[in-house]
């Protein structure tokens, strides 16, 4: 069998049918400049071993993660994932990474989903989950257009401490749907501000905890301001672990929550795939997006599994569906249940545990040194600092020196005018010798 | 009783039109399992959607065949969805709204006008 699937005669009898002289003919609607002109610059083909040492060597000039002192977080976080995981996803049972096409005789599937989303329930504290959506700032997007949905209004109003990805997300999903998107701007710990935008016509508050700079809060009394004037609450998660330790989203009074589940059974996968997670109360089911999976019985009274309220979906409601999500994060959401499975509760506090004593003993290393100022007033496993000179550059010179000191908050909204403040999470994977040699590191590079 | 070509029906008294969907979309759309409804005081004009009937196969629109304002509607259609396809013109009706332009009423059509819409399929 061919592998290329146009010969030059198969091109030269299309084009003759429609008339067209070339194939870059095709595309000439789109301006020059937004085109490309020629070939990419790469050799047009190589062998196997030829490719593996081309990549190997392009590869080795990433830092992984795992190589060296690591700090990185801001939404994305290094965890240890057990090989049991990685082993009991890669079953061919299970090695989709979609929701079946034809979902019921798939019951292992379906089952699978269905503890997930019991999973994430309990997690968040709220009363019914979904199987998943893209990823955290995908599920906050779709939580601003549920609330839309719900209210019959358009204004959304992101809080200081919303990660700059999730509220460009947001903007990029909802302005066009007709959301009016109030952004407050990049703050520590000043989730109150929102209220200043909260008005009779608001649709949503979407907040964030543990927020950019890794602060932790408990929105009780904004859920209640929230809800007085007939708002509703989002609470973003992006540490999904974070829950093992704090209050819930759903103790703390949120209509929806929005959460990254990367945290919980993936690795940092160069930025995804992820999962996300998405939980609501049970009287706005009918409004929330994604699939949905319920357990039944058979004919003959045996428990089953089966996709529900399907009424909502774009191939069934086409353009009046909830969302144009039709299918999950089928195996990273797998992964994260076999985590979570395997954790069980104590397992998940303890885990969560060992990464917030791993951020506090980072937070004791670098108050230490001269110059450097911890922002965050109350965290989990990462801290804002504040450094005497622009954190990007520092990490960049960090970096040569094999140590990877956090992510810059210039770096993810250059017009914050938070150049100093640099993001620094803590984890299980953590070990005072990484503490020992970033502390140093910086130290010198501070000299 | 009066109807439209969406298949809404409306029984007028006075200036209070109460709507709900014709027997014949009920058949259509099978077992009725949910039924979204509007809040009361909400404003509506002729042809928005308005309320939602969701069945076993599908989801659809149900549009106000009159502009006005919603002063009821069934909650009992929350318990008991199937009282749509029980009594579709009866004890299923949907909502009451008290009619802002008595004019638009030259737009519905009668019982054998309706039936002649069914049977043309």
């Amino acid at each position: 069998m061919r592998y290329l699937p146009l010969t030059s005669a198969d091109r030269r009898e299309m084009l003759a049918v429609i008339g067209a002289p070339s194939v870059d003919a095709l595309f000439e609607d789109v301006p020059a400049a937004a085109r490309r002109d020629g070939l990419v610059d790469l050799p047009l083909h190589q062998g196997e071993l030829e490719v593996e040492r081309t990549l190997s060597r392009l590869a080795a000039r990433n830092t992984p993660a795992g190589s060296v002192p690591f700090f990185c977080g801001a939404g994305a976080y290094r965890h240890h994932v057990p090989a049991s995981v990685d082993h009991l996803i890669q079953r061919s049972e299970f090695l989709t990474a979609y929701t079946p096409y034809q979902p019921e005789i798939a019951q292992g599937t379906l089952q699978a989903m269905f503890e997930f989303q019991t999973q994430v329930a309990a997690l968040t504290g709220m009363e019914v989950a979904n199987a998943s959506m893209y990823d955290g700032s995908t599920a906050a997007a779709e939580a601003v257009l549920m609330a839309m949905r719900v209210t019959r209004r358009r204004k959304a109003v992101l809080s200081p401490g919303l990660h700059p990805h999730y509220a460009d997300t947001i903007w990029s999903l909802a302005h066009a749907a007709g959301g009016r998107i109030e952004r407050l701007p990049l703050a520590v710990d000043a989730e109150a501000r929102v209220l200043e935008s909260l008005d009779d016509q608001t649709a949503c508050v979407v907040v964030q905890t543990p927020n950019l700079f890794g602060t932790a809060s408990d929105f009780t009394a904004l859920a209640e301001a929230v809800h007085e004037k007939g708002a509703l609450l989002v609470v973003v998660v992006t540490e999904a672990l974070s829950l093992g330790l704090v209050k819930s989203p759903g103790e703390m009074g949120a209509d929806i929550v929005a959460a990254e589940g990367q945290s919980i059974g993936n690795g940092l996968n160069f930025g995804g795939p992820y999962v996300g997670l998405f939980a609501t109360r049970e009287r706005y089911v009918r409004q929330m997006p994604g699939r949905l999976c319920g357990q039944t019985v058979d004919a003959d009274g045996r428990r089953g599994f089966v996709l529900t309220l399907s009424t909502r979906e774009q191939h069934i409601r086409r353009e009046k569906a909830t969302s144009n999500i039709c299918t999950n994060s089928g195996l990273c959401a797998l992964a994260f249940s076999i985590h979570l499975s395997l954790l069980g509760q104590a397992g998940l506090e303890k885990l969560a545990l060992l990464n917030h004593q791993a951020a506090r003993r980072l937070k004791a290393a670098v108050e230490a040194l001269p110059g450097v100022e911890v922002l965050t007033p109350r965290f989990f496993n990462e801290i804002a600092v504040r450094l005497p000179r622009p954190a990007a550059a520092l990490t960049e010179a960090l970096a040569a020196k094999g140590v990877l000191a956090g992510v810059p908050v210039s770096r993810l909204d250059p017009d914050a005018g938070l150049d100093e403040v640099l993001l620094m999470a803590a984890t299980e994977t953590t070990t005072e010798d990484d503490i020992g040699r970033l502390a140093a590191a910086l130290k010198e590079a501070l000299a | 009783m009066l109807f439209t070509k969406d298949h809404e029906w409306v029984a007028l008294d006075g200036d209070v039109a109460t709507v709900g969907i014709t027997r014949f979309a009920a058949e259509q759309l099978g077992d009725v399992v949910y039924v979204e409804l509007p809040e009361v005081g909400r404003r509506v004009a002729r042809g928005e959607g308005f309320a939602v009937v969701e069945s076993v196969k599908a989801a659809s629109d149900v549009y106000a065949p009159l502009s006005g304002e919603v002063i009821a509607v069934n909650g009992a259609l929350a318990g008991a969805p199937d009282t749509v396809n029980a009594d579709a013109e009866g004890a299923g009706w949907f909502a009451k709204l008290r009619v802002s332009d008595p004019a638009e009423f030259e737009g519905l059509m009668d019982k054998p006008a309706y039936d002649a819409l069914i049977a043309e399929g």
